[in-house]
C-alpha cells in the first residue's frame, strides 16, 4: 500500500451504477484525501446523488469498487448497507431533507448517536444504572452538537416546526452525531440566502476543524469555489473534469456542460 | 448545566404530569374497585370482568409497541395470544395424557408464564423475520393471514390439543403465602400459606393489576431508550433511520418479538384464570378489538391505550350485552311495558335491541372517531400530525377555491 493510497478516506475505482439501461453513474473513479473539502458538481440528472447512494449503501453498485479509510489498508464498503456503512464512520445529509419530523431536534440527534450507543434491550428494560449514565452522556453530547450548530435553543421542538435553514442545520447535527470520519453533504446550501450560505461555509470550516473530512455536492458556485480544495464534475455520469477551482472553472468540457457547446 | 437543558423540557415534562396524573387515578380505582364493588354488589362477577378486562389492557400495551411505536400494522395480534394460552394449557394440564406423548406434565405457573412469553416471543420472531422487509399493507396482510393460521392449527391438531373440543382443568397458580381476610368470604383476616388460587376472583385480580403495573413500566422504560427512539425513527423515515446507522430489520423484529411476548404473557395468564382455552377464543375479531383499542385509545400512548383498552372492554362486553335488558326495563319503568311483547313481526324490544347489537357498537365507534380521531388520550405526535394534515387539507380547498 502506497503512502498516498494510504492518505485517502475515500476511494472510488470504475464505480458503475446502470439502472436498466440508464447508466447513472459510469465508470468513475476518484479519490478524497483526509481532511479535506471536496466537491462533486455537475448539471442536474448527472448522477451526482445516485454516487452518494453507492457510496452509503442506498444502492448497490453494478460495478466498481468503494473502499474506505486507506489508513488500515482501506475496508472494502462496495455493496454494504446503510447502516454498517454509518457503523464504520461515513455520515450523509439529503437533498431534500430528511428528518425524523415529529421527534424533538433532541431526539433527532439523539438518533444519530444510536450507533454509538451500548445500551442492550435488558438495560433499557430496567433503566439499568449504565443506561441512565449513557443517556445522560448522549443527552449533553446531543445539546452540544446543537450548539454546535447554532440551533441549541430549538433543542425541544419538533424537528418540522423548524423553519427551512435551520432543518437543513439539523440534519447536519443529526450526521455528526454518529461520529463519523467522512461526512456527505448533498447539496446542503440550496435554498439559502447569502447571509445563510456564509453561515454555512463558516460551518463547514468548523467541521473540518474537528476532524472530519467533507465530501460535498453543491450547486452554488460561490460555496463550491470558496470552500473546497478538489472539485470533480459530473455530467451524463461520466466524470469530464478534476482538479482545484481555478482549473474546473476554466476547463472547456465543463463550461460546455454547463452552458451548452457554442456553435 | 444538564439540570438547566432539562427543565426547558416543558412539552416532554408537560406530557409526563399528565400521565403520572392518569397513572395515579387508575392506580386509585384498581384499588377502590374491588373493595367498593363487592361491598356494594355483595359478589365478584364484577372482578372477574375487571380481570377480563385486564388481559386486554395487557394485549393492548403489547400491540401498542407494534403499531404506537414501530409503526407495523399487526392484524393477527391475537395469533400470539393463541400461542402463550397454549403453551400454558398444555404445559399445565393434563391434556398431554390423552396426547401421542401419553404424559401428562405440570410444570409451575411462574416458570411456565415466561416460557409462555418466549414461545409467543420466538413465534413472532420467526413471522417478523421473512416478512419485515415488507411494507405497510403488505405486512397487514402477512399478519392477518398468520392470525387465521394459527387457530386453524390448534383445530387441527386435535391429537395434541383436543382441537374443538378445547384444553380444560388447566392447573391453577400457586403462591408461597397470601393474605385473606373478609373479603375472601371467609371470615378473620390471616396469612395464608401455600396459597392456591383455585379461581378465586380477587386473587387473579391483584394479580393482573400488578402485571400490568410491571408492564406499564417496562414499556415507558423502553420508550425513553435508545431503542424506542429507534423505532419512532424507523416509523418516521426508514430510509433516514438506515443511514444513521439503524440496523432497521433487528429494530423492526424487536418490536415484533417484545409486542408478540406480552400478547404470549397475557396468554398464559388467560389460560390460567378461565381454565379452558379453545381456538375459537382466538378469532380475527380478537386481534381487531385489541387495534380498535389502541387506535381509540391513543397510538403511542400507553396510557391512552391503557384507558382505550378498558372504554372498549366495557363497551363490548358489559354495555352492550346488557342493552336488551336494560332496555326492557327502562320501557317497563317509563310505561311502555307493551313494547316488550311480541307482536306480529315485533319480536319484542329486547330482542330487537340485541339483534342491533352490532350497529349499536358500530355507530359508537364511528362517533367516537369522528368526535376524536387522535384517540382519547393521544400522544402529542399524533395529535400533531393530525393537525398538520388538516391544515394541509384546508390550504388544498383554499388553492382549488382560488383556481376555479
Amino acid at each position: 500500500m502506497s503512502e498516498q493510497a494510504a492518505d485517502n478516506i475515500l476511494e472510488l475505482t470504475n464505480l458503475t451504477k446502470r439502472f436498466g439501461g440508464l447508466v447513472a453513474v459510469d465508470n468513475v473513479s476518484l479519490h478524497i484525501k483526509r481532511g479535506e473539502v471536496f466537491a462533486l458538481i455537475g448539471p442536474n440528472g448527472a448522477g451526482k446523488t445516485t454516487l452518494f447512494n453507492n457510496v452509503t449503501g442506498l444502492f448497490q453498485p453494478t460495478s466498481g469498487r468503494v473502499v474506505f479509510d486507506g489508513r488500515f489498508d482501506g475496508r472494502d464498503i462496495t455493496g454494504s448497507k446503510p447502516h454498517q456503512v454509518a457503523r464504520w464512520g461515513i455520515a450523509r445529509t439529503f437533498q431534500n431533507i430528511r428528518l425524523f419530523d415529529y421527534m424533538s431536534c433532541l431526539d433527532n440527534v439523539r438518533v444519530g448517536r444510536h450507533v454509538r450507543m451500548k445500551a442492550k434491550v435488558w438495560d433499557s428494560l430496567f433503566k439499568l444504572p449504565r443506561e441512565r449514565r449513557e443517556e445522560e452522556r448522549v443527552s449533553e453530547e446531543a445539546m452540544e452538537l446543537l450548539r454546535f450548530v447554532g440551533i441549541g435553543k430549538q433543542a425541544n421542538q419538533y424537528a418540522r416546526n423548524l423553519p427551512y435553514g435551520q432543518q437543513r442545520r439539523l440534519e447536519i447535527a443529526r450526521a455528526l452525531a454518529t461520529d463519523p470520519k467522512l461526512l456527505l453533504l448533498d447539496e446542503p446550501a440550496a435554498g439559502f440566502t447569502p447571509q445563510e450560505k456564509v453561515e454555512l461555509m463558516q460551518l463547514v470550516k468548523k467541521i473540518l476543524g474537528r476532524g472530519i473530512t467533507v465530501f460535498l455536492i453543491e450547486h452554488d458556485m460561490k460555496v463550491v469555489m470558496g470552500i473546497s480544495e478538489r472539485i470533480v464534475v459530473l455530467d451524463h455520469g461520466e466524470k469530464i473534469a478534476e482538479g482545484s477551482p481555478d482549473e474546473v472553472r476554466k476547463d472547456v468540457r465543463v463550461i460546455e456542460a454547463y452552458l451548452g457547446k457554442s456553435a | 448545566m444538564s439540570r438547566a437543558v432539562f427543565t426547558r423540557f416543558h412539552l416532554r415534562e408537560r406530557i409526563r404530569d399528565r400521565d403520572a396524573a392518569v397513572y395515579g387515578i387508575l392506580l386509585i380505582a384498581a384499588l377502590l374497585f374491588p373493595i367498593i364493588d363487592i361491598y356494594a354488589t355483595g359478589g365478584t362477577a364484577d372482578v372477574s370482568q375487571a380481570t377480563r378486562a385486564g388481559y386486554f389492557v395487557l394485549l393492548a400495551i403489547g400491540l401498542n409497541v407494534v403499531v404506537g411505536f414501530a409503526g407495523l400494522l399487526d392484524l393477527g395480534y391475537a395469533a400470539f395470544f393463541a400461542i402463550g394460552a397454549y403453551t400454558y394449557a398444555l404445559l399445565a394440564s393434563p391434556q398431554l395424557a390423552s396426547s401421542p406423548a401419553h404424559h401428562a406434565v405440570h410444570i409451575n405457573f411462574w416458570i411456565l408464564i415466561f416460557v409462555s412469553m418466549f414461545a409467543a416471543g420466538a413465534a413472532g420472531a420467526i413471522l417478523g423475520f421473512p416478512t419485515l422487509r415488507l411494507r405497510g399493507d403488505y405486512l397487514a396482510i402477512v399478519t392477518l393471514g398468520f392470525g387465521e393460521i394459527v387457530p386453524q392449527l390448534f383445530y387441527n391438531f386435535d391429537q395434541w390439543t383436543g382441537g374443538i373440543n378445547a384444553v380444560g382443568i388447566i392447573d391453577q397458580p400457586h403462591l408461597p403465602f397470601w393474605i385473606q381476610g373478609p373479603w375472601s368470604g371467609d371470615g378473620p383476616f390471616q396469612i395464608v400459606s401455600n396459597f392456591n388460587f383455585n379461581g378465586d376472583p380477587l386473587a387473579f385480580y391483584v394479580l393482573i393489576v400488578i402485571l400490568i403495573g410491571i408492564a406499564v413500566v417496562l414499556v415507558s422504560n423502553l420508550y425513553r431508550s435508545r431503542l424506542g427512539r429507534a423505532w419512532m425513527a424507523i416509523r418516521e423515515d426508514e430510509v433516514a433511520a438506515a443511514a444513521m446507522g439503524i440496523n432497521t430489520v433487528t429494530t423492526k423484529l424487536l418490536a415484533f418479538g417484545i409486542g408478540a411476548s406480552f400478547s404470549g404473557f397475557a396468554g398464559a395468564f388467560y389460560a390460567a384464570d378461565v381454565s379452558l382455552v379453545s381456538p375459537d377464543n382466538f378469532l380475527f375479531i380478537v386481534s381487531i378489538t385489541v387495534l380498535v383499542m389502541v387506535v381509540l385509545g391513543g397510538m403511542g400512548n400507553i396510557s391512552g391505550v391503557i384507558i382505550g383498552a378498558l372504554v372498549l372492554y366495557f363497551l363490548v362486553f358489559y354495555l352492550i350485552p346488557g342493552l336488551p335488558e336494560n332496555a326492557k326495563n327502562l320501557a317497563n319503568s317509563v310505561g311502555l311495558g307493551s313494547l316488550n311483547s311480541k307482536s306480529g313481526d315485533w319480536p319484542g324490544l329486547a330482542e330487537e335491541i340485541g339483534r342491533l347489537n352490532f350497529i349499536i357498537y358500530g355507530a359508537i365507534l364511528v362517533g367516537m372517531m369522528l368526535l376524536r380521531p387522535q384517540g382519547i388520550l393521544p400522544s402529542r405526535v399524533r395529535e400533531q400530525e393530525l393537525k398538520h394534515a388538516a391544515v394541509q387539507e384546508e390550504e388544498a380547498v383554499v388553492e382549488l377555491t382560488h383556481a376555479s
